[in-house]
């Protein structure tokens, strides 16, 4: 209110569109509208651009454009690989393992597939946020059908051993599938090399439309369909193709992988001039998530004593778009399962902040920031019970 | 999602702080649901004369501090006891119905503190008759 100038920290929320991204995509709104299963010009340039942006998104991967098929989003990704596995391989057993930390399109499909007699585990992770592969090994029966475990945790931005637990399932003869909305553009990512067999992305968390999401299934992975109906996708995701998404999605990916590491210096190096900033000058905080092991442009730090909501409200003031584990802005009351899983006590849970740093931001946000957070913190501090009770060296 | 006098309360918050020798103390909420509501009342007469209070929770429990600490000043302590959770969210057009606890916590306050007072002076303590407060952990979905 009154502020001109946003600061847009909340990347793994999702991200703004890259102009070049937008500029790919806008023709395939006006011109080239053909239905891609049509077989006049029009359509002929539809089909063209999509196997264009399919190769673009094999080629991130280290995988097969045959591999890919586009989505209308992570969750959808998420959903399908996980049902259809569970579906098309019921016969060999009921048995999927995942982790406590995992997305809500992950942890919900799981769920739901636990009312109809499958049998789920959840995974603990170390007070970082990392699962140990052993843990997998231990927990894999000769019922498990599917291992899904997510490659970078989108709260508190550990990244996961995901070589290590690809290993595993492959050991045992159990599908891999990885959740990498939060990692495509920040990790260097080859199917191949890695041994994952499934692995779900949506296009907005890296520059890319909202609306498009794209699963790369390993060739031989035997999965149900989720979405039934026409062709498309080589009859195994039907629907008309969102053709300016997926040239978005397509052009969106090349960008972002282009140059992973030196994105990721420049990211990183913002990220922690504002941690290093924070934690030296307000006292007890925390940060949440592994100290090396993290997206580059995550911040999950906890501040001791107030609520997160009302953090991010102040924020909001300043024109600092932030986001948290607090129950409060959730909607369900309940604070974050992440936080919790680390083994983070729920009264901190309630006053973590994630500041998601990305290509939006500039050196000057990270002055601003550094400014006018530790003002919030002691702002609402001072009217604290909890914060006069500590200062007392009361329980 | 909050209205402008929430916002305007959670921005300039009334009342903040503590009365020192006050004449009664509440302190309801706990850290686990992410609220706590601390009330303290300076009584003259059996009028509130001055109220404040802290409180660690959200936006919302800021506000419904502020307002509740806001509507019982001046008022006698019968009066002060009726003052509902709806009245507190009503003068600050409205709560969002997930909210709603944050101003039965500001009630709640606002009681605990009167009957600290009338213990304190060898009263008995009043009983809770509205039913509000029940509907603390319904609405909280914090049961602990």
């Amino acid at each position: 209110m009154g502020h001109q100038r946003i600061i847009y920290m909340d990347h793994s929320a999702t991200t703004y569109a890259k102009k070049e991204v937008v500029d790919a995509m806008i023709p395939f709104f006006t011109q080239h509208f053909g239905n891609p299963s049509s077989i006049y010009g029009i359509a002929r340039e539809s089909k063209t651009a999509i196997d264009t942006a399919r190769a673009q998104v094999a080629k991130a991967l280290g995988a097969d454009p045959d591999e890919i098929y586009f989505t209308s989003c992570g969750s959808e990704s998420d959903n399908w690989a996980i049902k259809g596995v569970a579906y098309a391989n019921r016969k060999r057993g009921n048995h999927i393992i995942t982790t406590a930390i995992e997305h809500h399109a992950v942890l919900h499909t799981c769920q739901f597939l636990e009312k109809d007699g499958f049998a789920v585990t959840y995974l603990p992770v170390d007070r970082y946020g990392r699962v140990d592969p052993a843990d997998l090994e231990k927990a894999i029966t000769d019922k498990t059908i599917l291992v899904s475990i997510m490659y970078a945790n989108n709260e508190i931005g550990t990244i996961e051993p995901i070589r290590e637990l690809a290993e595993v399932a492959k050991k045992h003869k159990v599908y891999f599938h990885t959740d990498a909305v939060q990692a495509i553009g920040n990790v260097p990512i080859n199917v191949k090399a890695q041994n994952i067999d499934m692995l779900s992305l949506s296009a907005h968390k890296f520059y890319g439309p909202k609306g498009v999401g794209a699963l790369y299934i390993k060739k031989g992975v035997r999965i149900e369909n989720l979405i039934h109906g026409g062709g498309q996708e080589r009859k195994k995701r039907a629907g008309t193709e969102n053709i300016a998404g997926i040239v978005g999605c397509g052009k969106a990916i090349e960008l972002a992988t282009a140059d992973i590491e030196g994105h990721n210096v420049r990211i990183r190096a913002m990220r922690d001039r504002l941690l290093k900033g924070v934690l030296e000058n307000i006292p007890n905080a925390r940060l949440n998530g592994h100290p090396t092991e993290r997206l580059p442009g995550n911040f999950n730090v906890s501040f001791e004593f107030i609520e997160g909501e009302s953090m991010l409200l102040w924020l909001d003031d300043e024109g600092i778009c932030a986001s948290t584990g607090s129950a409060c802005t959730s909607g369900s009351l309940e604070p974050s399962h992440v936080l919790l899983a680390t083994g983070l006590p729920v009264e901190i849970s309630h006053g973590s902040l994630r500041l998601t740093l990305g290509d939006a931001n500039t050196e000057e946000d990270v002055d601003f920031v550094l400014e006018v957070l530790p003002k919030v913190v002691s702002r609402l501090r001072d009217m604290s019970p909890l914060y006069q009770k500590a200062k007392e060296g009361g329980p | 999602m909050y209205s402008e006098t929430v916002m305007d309360h959670f921005k300039n918050p009334r009342n903040v702080g503590e009365i020192e020798n006050p004449d009664g103390v509440g302190e309801v909420g706990n850290p686990v649901c992410g609220d706590i509501m601390k009330i303290f009342l300076k009584i003259e007469n059996n009028v509130v004369v001055d109220a404040k209070f802290k409180t660690f929770g959200c936006g919302a429990a800021i506000a419904s501090s502020s307002m509740a600490t806001e509507l019982v000043r001046g008022k006698t302590l019968e009066d002060a006891w009726q003052l509902s959770n709806k009245a507190v969210a009503e003068a600050l057009d409205g709560l969002p119905p997930i909210k709603m606890h944050c101003s039965v916590l500001a009630e709640e306050g606002i009681h605990k503190a009167i009957n600290d007072y009338r213990v304190k002076h060898g009263l008995p303590p009043w009983e809770e008759t509205s039913p509000h407060s029940h509907e603390h952990g319904e609405e909280s979905g914090c049961q602990l």
